[in-house]
């Protein structure tokens, strides 16, 4: 992040602005990819005039990047009337979309609305291995046309690859393609429980020795040693909060449910119920979220990695406590520099049976 | 000279400086006070001197020569990043998504 945005965020941070928005439009879905977090029925969507005035809420709140996703949004019949409504208000948009279902027509509108990045994921350059995670025959071949037709037309894209057990060994060729396509491109080894808790997908995740050679890789990392080594822990870092979620980031549900972050599924209101407004600035479950600092959390304050670590409080709710640390980071963290995080190193007796003692004189 | 904001940028106030983000470059510009004044009042078709007298002199503590000055620096800035867009007469025919909102529905 250059040094104006992270200017930006944190003055939102403190005026309490929520600066950018990932808005689902549907759950449903032309893809069936195994990792997937979500189920992809309709359970009662936003229509077009609800996302209609959320968009108008999310504008005058000072919403300045919104992220339009799913599900595959672009199953929406109205998905380029909220594109270009939300283009009018002036958002920065960007689109998630696994590209199938976009054309030379569907490709003009993107461009011709400013959309500033189209996201879609490939998961290998080998369909075998994509098709297989998408579980969508030829679905590699329809996406890479996709991102070729958008950068024809000047669409800027940007691919993600979620690292997994089935495609660990292909991001090297996803990113030559990339790099063919003129594209950017981001490796990611982390794998969320489903949305309702469903832990069952994270038989998806890479392995620790796995994780451990993609952080020694010096292509994705950049220096070694330097990414490997544990930062000093002080004040500053323990006042500082754990992520943007709910204090300038916010993930609304096509339901209109509110929630922290994408995977962080606190229910803080539904703006059917209530005004946008009234759940940003009034929730007590945001506010609750809002108030924690890194020294407030009991293991992870006092753990080594306290600094360098990029625990997810989401994660951490999701394993039952959102003060806890969250296993997937603690695996990264020891992947990455070798030491034991504190939330794994075993109870020392001390600690289970205290005796204090005063020399009081005669 | 009239000036327009062009549509094809992302903006939001924040307090009072205005962020504006270029969706074709990923440039991000922060305006102060002043240029956010000047931002919001650019329609297209008011001069840019009627803007500067009206809208700059009037609330800030500044002579027209040199807010003029300023302002038009500042147009010429922006225009050369593609966020402003500069003519001779009234500008009124850019495809403007804020009046063709219910084309696409």
């Amino acid at each position: 992040m250059g040094a104006l945005l992270q200017e930006v965020c944190t003055r939102a941070e403190a005026l309490h602005i929520p600066l950018s928005i990932h808005l689902d439009l549907t759950y449903r879905c032309n893809e069936r990819c195994v990792h997937c977090y979500l189920d992809h029925d309709d359970h009662g969507e936003l229509s077009r005039e609800e996302v209609f005035q959320l968009l108008d809420d999310l504008a005058e709140a000072g919403t300045l990047i919104l992220t339009l996703s799913g599900g595959e949004p672009l199953l929406r019949p109205d998905f380029f009337a909220i594109a270009k409504r939300a283009r009018s208000l002036r958002f920065s948009l960007k689109v998630k979309t696994n590209g199938i279902l976009i054309g030379p027509s569907q490709a003009a509108l993107l461009r011709d609305y400013g959309v500033h990045q189209v996201q879609m994921s490939i998961y290998s350059h080998r369909a075998e291995v994509h098709d297989g995670i998408t579980k969508i025959r030829g679905s590699l071949a329809r996406s890479v046309a996709a991102i070729r037709l958008l950068r024809a037309y000047g669409v800027n894209v940007a691919i993600a690859t979620p690292l997994m057990a089935q495609n660990f060994a292909d991001y090297p060729g996803v990113r030559a393609l990339a790099a063919e396509m003129g594209v950017a491109v981001t490796i990611d080894p982390t794998i969320t429980p489903k949305i309702d808790g469903d832990t069952s997908i994270l038989r998806h995740r890479i392995s620790t020795q796995d994780l451990q050679s993609v952080f020694r890789d010096s292509s994705l990392v950049g220096d070694v040693q330097n990414f490997s080594a544990c930062t000093p822990v002080d004040d500053d870092v323990l006042a500082s909060y754990p992520c943007s979620a709910g204090h300038t980031f916010c993930y609304i549900s096509p339901y209109g449910d509110v929630f922290p972050c994408v995977q962080f599924p606190l229910p803080c209101g539904n703006i059917r119920r209530q005004s946008w407004r009234s759940i940003w600035v009034d929730s007590p479950e945001l506010q609750r979220v809002r108030s924690i600092q890194l020294g407030d959390l009991p293991t992870c304050s006092s753990c080594v990695h306290a600094s360098g670590c990029s625990r997810c409080p989401g994660l951490a709710y999701m394993e039952g406590n959102m003060y806890g640390p969250s296993s997937a980071d603690c695996e990264k963290s020891l992947a990455r520099t070798g030491v034991v995080p504190k939330a794994w190193q075993p109870n020392r007796s001390a600690d289970l049976i205290q005796i204090s003692l005063e020399n009081c004189g005669r | 000279m009239f000036v327009a904001r062009s549509s094809a940028v992302a903006a939001r106030l924040l307090e009072e400086e205005m962020v504006i983000m270029c969706p074709r470059t990923s440039k991000l510009f922060v305006l102060n006070a002043v240029g956010s004044a000047i931002w919001s009042a650019l329609d297209g078709g008011t001069p840019l001197s009627d803007l500067v007298r009206d809208q700059i002199c009037a609330r800030f503590d500044v002579d027209f020569e040199t807010a003029m000055a300023h302002a038009s620096e500042f147009v010429q800035q922006l225009a050369e990043h593609g966020i402003l867009i500069t003519a001779e007469q009234p500008i009124t025919n850019q495809v403007s998504l804020e009046n063709a909102t219910q084309e696409a529905g």
